[in-house]
């Protein structure tokens, strides 16, 4: 059978290119990063995500070579590089303020790296005009770096970290000054560059959204722990805690009681309603105490009781018109809110469910996870 | 234009009058035709022509020039460093103490400077003249030149100096093709205050000087004891001219250079 699919964290005989080893980084009396072990593959484009001060940063900044383990060693291509300075890895970083040279033409400070290695003229020259191609700045090369727009910063900044040809491409909030839309198309350039080049790609950001659309594996960290490392699908659709479902994307929790053991339970959440038929991943004991965990868009919303394993009567609150969907807040018996989203797939049609109508929500047994914590 | 009530009118003219009316007395009596100062016998420029020919005069301006290059020159290295170590380096144990000892000798009494200076070469038996004046005044202006280059630093953005380690540089090549490039215009200016301290330098030159050379500032001093001639008018015209001249350049190279980077930046927004 082809591999069409890339997942070498799945094959045991692949090696990764970076290995975090039970690095643990404190600063003073605070604790940055907790023996954590962490592996990057070849090509990979990973990304670190999670709100500020969750470590993120450091973990990148030890890759880069600004700061050092306390305890732990951290390996590239199988070689210890805890103790090797920065100018001395074959690591590049892209800056959250892109920290262009000011002094110098966009051309000079894609050269700079370059220069470094004192290769000689002609091959600088062409190295250059390859990154300005793949960037799209040949028309700015003798511009300085004020002297252009934030969208073609960005490009310059990536352009210079890339010139070096790296094993190892470090993007720290790449995209976080500029603007929604410049963004997202930024997002596929990157994505797009990252499959030219071949460089392995380790991004920071604290923007889901990013992470979802240009990673192949998403690292989620809180307070210098790894909580879940998974393909965005896996995050998504299988969150391993009630941290990581509400952290990415929308998310309704719903606390309650394990009715039977096993892997197909009900789950007790309110006086009086009958049980939310759920099934968890791993066997679960009765009267255990859990969450169970559904995205917005799982949930339907009708005026007749549907045909679905779990509805539940309740009364529409709120409604939220996003043009593409809209999400109806309904309170169910017991108080419990829970949103319900639908897709506006026709154009202005009369809406038949309003504010204070009494609705059915409904979902599958298995649209939800229940996680145990 | 608003009109000025007769309050600021007042106000205005007497603080101008306060600040400028010594000066301008000073540089109106050089173009007199007498010798004595303060009695007006016509306009003449014959002081100018006498001062030029006065070899001692121009031995000292000689050796002020001297004294203010080579002094000014160190005090800029050693001050650049001071504050590099000190804003880059963060917080250490002790760090204010240094800071403060760094910062100290700004509001030290010169005289105390001076006699201080005066005791460690006489301790270390060091022959005074042109080299002792030059080590002097190096040890006050270094600080003027560390406070306007540690301003600098502070809003300087670190992550130039990583991004360029980063791309394969030392340290100290990062310093010399990233730092020193962008701080160069505080450099300059923190240079710029060391000479103008240097040029204008009495009483630790006097403290610190020996009988082989005399400064500028020291030789109409001395010249001053023995009455005001108006050689010396004709030679503060021309200090205060220089200096002049030479504010004015400075103002306006950095307003066109701020016109143009603002020009630029909005064609760089009207091109997004």
């Amino acid at each position: 059978m082809a591999q069409t699919v890339f997942a070498p964290w799945t094959d045991p005989d692949q090696k990764p290119i970076i290995e975090f080893r039970n690095v643990t980084k404190s600063f003073g009396d605070f604790t940055a990063i907790h023996d954590l072990s962490l592996n990057i593959y070849e090509r990979e484009f990973f990304a670190l995500l999670g709100p500020s001060g969750c470590g993120k940063t450091t973990m990148m900044r030890m890759l880069a070579g600004f700061e050092t383990a306390t305890s732990g060693d951290i390996y590239l291509s199988g070689k210890d590089i805890g103790h090797v300075p920065p100018n001395q890895r074959p690591v590049n970083m892209m800056f959250q303020s892109y920290a262009l040279f000011p002094h110098l033409s966009v051309w000079d400070n894609i050269a700079f790296g370059l220069r470094r290695e004192s290769k000689d003229k002609a091959f600088i020259g062409d190295r250059v005009e390859e990154m300005l191609r793949l960037t799209r700045l040949t028309k700015f090369a003798k511009r300085k770096p004020h002297q252009i727009s934030g969208g073609q910063r960005q490009r310059v900044a990536l352009a210079r970290s890339l010139a070096k040809a790296p094993k190892l491409l470090l993007l720290d909030e790449p995209l976080g000054a500029l603007d929604r839309k410049l963004r997202e198309q930024t997002q596929f350039e990157l994505m797009d560059i990252q499959e030219k080049t071949g460089t392995t790609f380790v991004i920071v950001t604290h923007d889901q959204e990013e992470a979802m659309t240009v990673a192949s594996r998403i690292a989620v960290m809180d307070e210098g722990n790894l909580v879940q490392v998974a393909t965005p699908a896996e995050i998504y659709e299988a969150p391993n805690s009630v941290y990581v479902a509400d952290f990415i994307g929308d998310v309704n929790i719903i606390e309650g009681r394990a009715t039977q053991p096993g892997t197909k339970t009900g789950i007790a959440w309110a006086e009086g309603q009958p049980p939310i038929l759920a099934t968890p991943a791993k066997s679960v004991e009765a009267g255990q105490s859990v969450h169970f965990a559904i995205r917005p868009e799982k949930v339907t919303i009708d005026v007749e009781r549907p045909d679905r394993p779990n509805t539940f009567r309740g009364k529409v609150i709120d409604i939220a018109y996003l043009g593409n969907i809209s999400t109806y807040h309904v309170e169910l018996a017991g108080g419990q809110m829970i949103k319900a989203q639908m897709v506006n797939a026709r154009r202005l049609a009369n809406r038949h469910i309003t504010w204070e109508d009494e609705v059915w929500v409904g979902f599958t047994d298995t649209a939800g996870v229940v996680l145990e914590e | 234009m608003r009109r000025f009530s007769w309050f600021n009118t007042v106000s205005l003219t007497l603080g101008f009058a306060f600040l400028y009316l010594p000066m301008v007395l000073l540089v109106f009596y050089s173009f007199n035709e007498s010798r004595l100062v303060t009695v007006w016998a016509g306009f003449s420029t014959k002081w100018y022509g006498e001062l030029l020919r006065d070899q001692a005069f121009l031995d000292a301006a000689w050796v002020t020039v001297k004294v203010a290059v080579f002094s000014s020159t160190l005090a800029t290295v050693l001050g650049t460093m001071a504050a590099y170590v000190l804003v880059r380096a963060g917080r250490f144990h002790g760090r204010t103490l240094f800071s403060g000892m760094i910062y100290a000798p700004l509001v030290m009494p010169e005289v105390i400077t001076g006699l201080a200076l005066l005791l460690l070469f006489i301790g270390i038996n060091l022959d005074r003249g042109v080299f002792t004046i030059v080590l002097a005044h190096t040890t006050f202006a270094m600080c003027y030149v560390s406070v306007v280059v540690s301003s600098r630093l502070t809003t300087f953005d670190k992550s130039l100096e990583e991004a360029a380690l980063d791309l394969g540089c030392s340290p100290f090549e990062a310093f010399r093709l990233v730092t020193l490039p962008i701080i160069a215009p505080a450099v300059i200016s923190g240079w710029l205050l060391a000479f103008t301290l240097s040029l204008d330098d009495l009483v630790i030159a006097s403290f610190t000087t020996g009988p082989s050379a005399t400064t500028l500032p020291i030789k109409i001093f001395s010249a001053v004891r023995l009455g005001v001639s108006p050689q010396i008018n004709a030679l503060s015209t021309i200090m205060i001219a220089i200096v002049t001249v030479g504010v004015i350049t400075a103002s306006i190279l950095s307003k066109r250079a701020a016109v143009a980077q603002r020009r630029d930046e909005q064609a760089a927004i009207r091109a997004e």
